[in-house]
C-alpha cells in the first residue's frame, strides 16, 4: 500500500473546430498555416464591434454537456473575464462562470483504464472564445489573430483522478467523444487541446471524501499534450512526496506552476495571493439565450454513436475480436473509413484485417493521418474483391496495396498495368498441364509407381510456365486430374 | 435663400421641386460648418469633399447631416473626441450610418463630444470645449455637444447622437432643440464606440419632433451584427404621428417636480418648475390627462449612484481594447505593458481615468456584490417602478435639468446634491431602454429650457405622437439659436 494518495483534477480546453465560423464572429473557423487570414473587425476588437453568438457552437457545447451527464441551463449567459494580455485584443475574454449556470454543470463520465471502469465527476463545462496566438522570436513577438474567437470548450473535473494513467485515459476518452460527436478534431498538434492540471497528495490512510484531509492544491498551467500531462503529473507527485518526506510540505503555499516540456519539470509561476482578479460581469452585448426543452430534445437525438457503441457493434455484428475493434474505434476517422468499406460491400473481417495490419501500419510508419491518404475506401474494397475472386494472390495483393496507397491508383488498374492477374481459366491451365506432362514422361512413370509427391514438381512447372500467374489451387487440381488420364 | 435652417420635409419639397440641388445644400452646410466651428468649436472634422447623393422619394435623400464622432465611419477620421484615437481612420461604417447613406443622406461633418461620451459638459473632447450657440459663456451639455450646437445653429436639420445617461436629451434642452433616443435596440449599436453597452443608445438631435421620427425611421432596423437589435420593420414612426392624443395619460413625479423639494431653490429653478407646470396645463388643453404620482425618494436618490457604478464598470471593460497596439497612436515603451500604460496615461483625460478607477473598484471581487450587483438590483427596482407607471400612463413627463445651460466658468462635472435628481432622472430612460424625447418648452433669461417625455419600451410611436402634439401647442418648434451673449 502506498503511503500517499494522489488527487488530480483537470481543466481541459478543447477548441470546437467543426463550426463554420468563430464563436462570436463571422470569421471562418478553420485551421490554416497562413497567419491572420481568418479575421473580422471584431476579432481584433476595433471600436464599435460587437459579439454575435454562433448557435452551432452553442449546440455542440450543449451536446457535450449532455454526454457528460451535466445539467443544462434554462437561460444561457456569457460573462466577461477582464485582463490585459497581447493575445487578448478586447482586454477581456467572453466566457461563462459557474453562476449563472454555464453550458453544463455537475455531471460525470465513466471511462475505462486498464480494463477497469472509473467515474470522474464533472464540475462544469463552459463555452468561451480562444485568444490569439503569439509566436516569440529573438527580441520580438508576432500576434496571429486566426485563433482569436475560435470557440473553446473548457471542462473542469473534480479531483477524482488518482494517477497520470487515469488522467491520460480520461483525456483520451474525452478526445474520442469530441471526435465522434463531430465537435472537434481534438488535434493537439494543431493546439486544439490544452490542459491545466491540479495535483495534490494526501495520506492514504485518511478519508478522501473529507475535503479537510486533502493536501495543498498545485495548479500546473498550459500543458499542451497528453504526454506532457503524464510527465507533469508524475514530476509533480514526485516533487510533492519529496517535500513531504523532507517535512517541508506544510510550508508549501497554494500556487500556480507551469510545465516546462524540455526539462519535464514544473516551475513556480505565482502563489495564490497573487491570483488575478478577473472582475467578471455579464456580457451586456449578448442577451440571455433561452434554451428550450425542444431544442435540447433535438440535440439529444442527434448524439451519434460513440466509440464504445461502435465497438460493441463491430464485435457483435461483424464478429471482430475485441482487440481489432478497439484498434478501429480509437480514431473516429479510421472507424468511419472501416464502416464505409462495409457499406460498399466488403467482408467485415477482411476489411478489418486490411485496416488494422496494412493500412494502420503504413500510417504509423509514414506518420500520416487517415484523412491524408490517397487510398479511398472504394479502392480498398476493390482490392479485397480482387483477392476474394482470386484475380490476384494475397502476395500480389500486398504489392497492389502499396502502389494504391502511395500513388492513389485504382487496384484493378495496377493489376492491369503490371500484368498481375492470376490465370484461373481452367481450360488454359489444362492446356499448360498437358504441355508439362508431355515434356516429363519419366516423371509420369515415377508417379504411376507410387511416388505421388512428384506432383509438387509438376505444379511448380505450371507456375514456371505462367510466371507464377496460375492460380495455385486450380493448377494442383488440374494436374492431378490430367496425370490420372495418362 | 437658405435651407439648412428648415425642416426635413420643407427641404425635401424644395429638392423635389428643383428649387435647390443637393450640391447647393452641401455647400451651404459646409460654409455654415466652418462658421460654426470658428465660433463654437463644434466639429472634429469637416468633410469639405462631401459628395451629393441622388434625390429620391426618401425624405432624407440629398440632405446634409452631421455625425457624432463616436460613430465609426469608413475612411473618415473617427476619434470619439479622444487623444487615444486621434489618428484612427476606421475601415468599416456603423450600421446606423450605413442605413442613412442608403436613404441618400449626405454627411458633412463629424461632431465634437465629451471624450467617448463620458461627461455631460462638452468640455472634455480632445479638440477643446464646445460653446453654447445661445450664449458662448455657457456649455452645450454633453456628450453630444457638437451635434446639439450644430443643429441649433442651423448647420443642417439633424445630427446623430448617442445617449448613455442623457447625452442626447440634455444637450438638446440646453440648445433649444429636440433630442430623441428610441427604445434600446431599435437602432443597431454596431460601429458605435461603446461607453456602457447596457445603457448606450443611438439617437438623433433635430429641431422638431417629426424630423426626429423621420431620421430614426432611416437609422433603425435589426442588424445581424448587433444581437440586442430587434426587428422594427412594422413600425413607421413618421407615419404614426397624427397629433391625436385625446384620452392619453401622462404622469409627473411629485418628488422631482414639486418646488417644495428644494428649500434652497434659485430663482432660475423656481422659474423652470413654474414653466413646467404651465406646460402641464398646455398638455391638458390638448386633451391629455395628466396626474401627479409619488415615487419613493430613496429610490430616486439612488439613481445617480446606480448610473455611476454600472456605467463606469462597463466602461472600464469596454475601453480595455484601447491599448495603442492595434490602432490608435502607439506609445513608446520597453515592453508591451509599458506601451499600454504610456498610451493610456497620455491619451485619456483625468475625468475618464477617474471613471476607470471607479469601474475597476466596483468590479473587484471583494466589492462586486456591495456595489456592482447592488447597483444592478436597484436598476431593476427603478425599471420595475417605471414599468408599473406605464401600466396606467402612456408616458412620464418631467422637466430636464434644473434650468437653462450652465456657465462654463467654474463648471465641474460635480453636481449640486439638492437638485441632483432633477439633473439625473433622464438616466432612468437608459436603465430601462425606454424611448425618451426632449423638446424645448420655454426660456429663462432668453436661454432655452426643455421638457422630457419617456414611455414604455417599443412604444416609440406613442411617445413621439404626444411630443408632437405638445410641440404643436408651443412656439419653440424649428427654432435656431439667437446669440444673446457672445462671450
Amino acid at each position: 500500500m502506498d503511503k500517499y494518495k494522489v488527487l488530480i483534477g483537470l481543466e481541459m480546453h478543447c477548441e470546437i473546430s467543426e463550426t463554420n465560423t468563430k464563436v462570436f464572429s463571422s470569421a471562418a473557423n478553420n485551421y490554416t498555416e497562413e497567419a491572420n487570414a481568418n479575421i473580422r473587425p471584431v476579432d481584433m476588437a476595433f471600436p464599435g464591434t460587437l459579439p454575435v453568438v454562433n448557435k452551432e457552437a452553442v449546440k455542440k457545447a450543449l451536446m457535450a454537456s449532455m454526454i457528460l451527464n451535466c445539467k443544462q441551463p434554462e437561460y444561457m449567459y456569457f460573462e466577461r473575464k477582464n485582463y490585459y494580455y497581447p493575445d487578448l485584443p478586447k482586454g477581456f475574454q467572453i466566457t461563462q462562470e459557474t453562476k449563472p449556470i454555464p453550458v453544463g454543470i455537475y455531471g460525470h463520465l465513466d471511462f475505462e483504464v486498464d480494463g477497469e471502469v472509473k467515474r470522474v465527476r464533472i464540475n462544469n463545462l463552459h463555452l468561451e472564445e480562444d485568444a490569439a496566438s503569439l509566436d516569440h522570436y529573438h527580441g520580438y513577438s508576432r500576434i496571429n489573430y486566426n485563433r482569436a474567437g475560435v470557440p473553446l470548450l473548457e471542462l473542469v473535473t473534480e479531483p477524482d483522478l488518482h494517477s497520470a494513467n487515469e488522467a491520460v485515459a480520461f483525456l483520451e476518452t474525452m478526445r474520442s467523444i469530441y471526435q465522434y460527436t463531430n465537435i472537434s478534431e481534438a488535434d493537439s498538434k494543431k493546439g486544439q487541446i490544452r490542459c491545466d492540471v491540479n495535483v495534490s497528495i494526501m495520506d492514504s490512510d485518511k478519508d478522501e471524501s473529507d475535503v479537510n484531509n486533502w493536501g495543498t492544491k498545485i495548479e500546473i498551467k498550459n500543458v499542451n499534450s497528453f504526454g506532457g500531462v503524464r510527465d507533469a503529473i508524475n514530476y509533480e507527485i514526485k516533487r510533492q512526496i519529496e517535500l513531504k518526506e523532507d517535512g517541508k510540505y506544510e510550508q508549501m503555499e497554494q500556487q500556480t506552476r507551469r510545465f516546462d516540456e524540455e526539462s519535464g519539470t514544473t516551475i513556480f509561476m505565482r502563489s495564490k495571493v497573487d491570483a488575478i482578479d478577473y472582475k467578471y460581469f455579464v456580457e451586456p452585448n449578448l442577451p440571455k439565450i433561452k434554451i428550450s426543452e425542444n431544442w435540447l430534445k433535438e440535440i439529444r437525438k442527434e448524439i451519434p454513436a460513440l466509440a464504445n457503441e461502435r465497438k460493441e457493434k463491430y464485435i457483435k455484428e461483424y464478429g471482430l475480436t475485441n482487440y481489432d475493434a478497439t484498434i478501429i474505434v480509437k480514431d473516429k476517422n479510421v472507424a468511419d473509413y472501416y464502416e464505409k468499406t462495409i457499406e460498399l460491400g466488403a467482408d467485415p473481417k477482411s476489411a478489418s484485417n486490411w485496416i488494422t495490419t496494412n493500412l494502420l501500419g503504413h500510417l504509423n510508419k509514414m506518420e500520416l493521418d487517415i484523412k491524408d491518404i490517397k487510398m479511398s475506401p472504394t479502392m480498398l474494397v476493390e482490392l479485397i474483391n480482387l483477392v476474394e475472386n482470386k484475380t490476384i494472390s494475397s502476395k500480389q495483393a500486398k504489392e497492389v496495396f502499396y502502389d494504391t496507397i502511395t500513388l492513389g491508383k485504382n487496384p484493378s488498374d495496377i493489376v492491369k498495368e503490371k500484368g498481375l492477374s492470376q490465370i484461373s481459366d481452367e481450360q488454359e491451365i489444362v492446356k499448360i498441364a498437358n504441355e508439362v506432362l508431355d515434356e516429363n514422361e519419366a516423371i509420369i512413370e515415377k508417379y504411376k509407381n507410387g511416388r505421388t509427391n512428384v506432383i509438387d514438381y509438376l505444379v511448380g512447372q505450371i507456375m514456371k510456365k505462367t510466371k507464377g500467374k496460375a492460380n495455385p489451387e486450380i493448377a494442383r487440381k488440374t494436374m492431378l486430374n490430367e496425370i490420372e488420364k495418362r | 435663400m437658405k435651407y439648412m435652417d428648415k425642416s426635413i420635409e420643407l427641404i425635401h419639397e424644395a429638392l423635389k421641386k428643383g428649387e435647390v440641388t443637393s450640391e447647393e445644400l452641401i455647400k451651404e452646410a459646409l460654409e455654415k460648418s466652418h462658421e460654426v466651428n470658428d465660433k463654437y468649436n463644434a466639429f472634429v472634422t469637416i468633410l469639405d469633399n462631401a459628395k451629393a447623393l441622388k434625390v429620391t422619394d426618401n425624405l432624407l435623400s440629398g440632405i446634409p447631416y452631421g455625425i457624432k464622432d463616436n460613430y465609426s465611419t469608413k475612411d473618415i477620421l473617427s476619434t470619439g473626441s479622444s487623444n487615444t484615437l486621434k489618428d484612427y481612420v476606421p475601415f468599416f461604417t456603423a450600421t446606423a450610418i450605413e442605413n442613412l447613406t442608403k436613404c441618400g443622406a449626405v454627411a458633412v461633418n463629424k461632431t465634437v463630444m465629451d471624450e467617448f461620451g463620458m461627461g455631460g459638459t462638452g468640455t472634455t473632447g480632445h479638440t477643446g470645449t464646445v460653446l453654447n450657440p445661445w450664449d458662448k459663456t455657457r456649455m452645450c451639455a454633453g456628450s453630444s455637444a457638437g451635434s446639439a450646437c450644430a443643429v441649433a445653429s442651423g448647420v443642417y436639420p439633424y445630427a446623430t447622437g448617442s445617449d448613455t445617461g442623457d447625452s442626447i436629451r440634455k444637450p438638446a434642452a440646453y440648445c433649444g432643440i429636440v433630442g430623441y433616443k428610441p427604445t434600446y435596440g431599435m437602432i443597431s449599436r454596431y460601429g458605435l464606440f461603446p461607453f456602457a453597452s447596457s445603457l448606450d443608445h443611438c439617437g438623433v438631435l433635430t429641431r422638431n419632433v417629426k424630423d426626429a421620427a423621420i431620421v430614426v425611421d432611416g437609422m433603425k432596423g435589426i442588424d445581424k451584427n448587433d444581437m440586442t437589435s430587434w426587428d422594427s420593420s412594422h413600425i413607421n414612426l413618421k407615419e404614426s404621428i397624427n397629433g391625436k392624443v385625446s384620452g392619453k395619460k401622462l404622469c409627473y413625479i411629485k418628488e422631482i417636480c414639486d418646488i417644495n423639494n428644494y428649500p434652497d431653490a434659485t430663482t432660475e429653478l423656481k422659474e423652470h418648475l413654474n414653466n413646467f407646470m404651465n406646460v402641464i396645463n398646455k398638455c391638458k388643453e390638448i386633451g391629455l390627462e395628466v396626474e401627479e404620482v409619488s415615487v419613493d425618494k430613496k429610490l430616486l436618490q439612488a439613481v445617480p449612484s446606480v448610473y455611476v457604478v454600472i456605467s463606469c464598470a462597463e466602461a472600464t471593460s469596454n475601453m480595455s481594447n484601447l491599448t495603442g497596439i492595434i490602432f490608435g497612436p502607439r506609445a513608446k515603451g520597453n515592453n508591451y505593458i509599458e506601451m499600454m500604460k504610456n498610451y493610456r496615461t497620455e491619451g485619456f483625460s483625468p475625468l475618464i481615468k477617474r471613471r476607470f478607477v471607479i469601474g475597476s473598484y466596483v468590479l473587484q471581487a471583494q466589492n462586486k456584490d456591495r456595489y456592482f450587483h447592488n447597483a444592478q438590483r436597484v436598476r431593476r427596482l427603478v425599471v420595475d417602478k417605471w414599468k408599473e407607471l406605464f401600466k396606467n400612463y402612456d408616458a412620464v413627463i418631467l422637466p430636464v435639468g434644473s434650468g437653462p445651460a450652465k456657465l462654463l466658468k467654474g463648471s465641474k462635472d460635480m453636481l449640486d446634491k439638492d437638485t441632483q435628481i432633477l439633473e439625473d432622472h433622464l438616466q432612468i430612460g437608459n436603465f430601462g431602454g425606454f424611448p425618451s424625447i426632449t423638446i424645448p418648452d420655454g426660456f429663462i433669461n432668453n436661454l432655452p429650457i426643455g421638457v422630457n417625455i419617456t414611455g414604455n419600451c417599443y412604444d416609440d410611436a406613442n411617445v413621439l405622437n404626444i411630443a408632437y402634439a405638445l410641440e404643436s401647442q408651443m412656439n419653440y418648434k424649428d427654432q435656431i439659436a439667437k446669440e444673446v451673449n457672445n462671450g
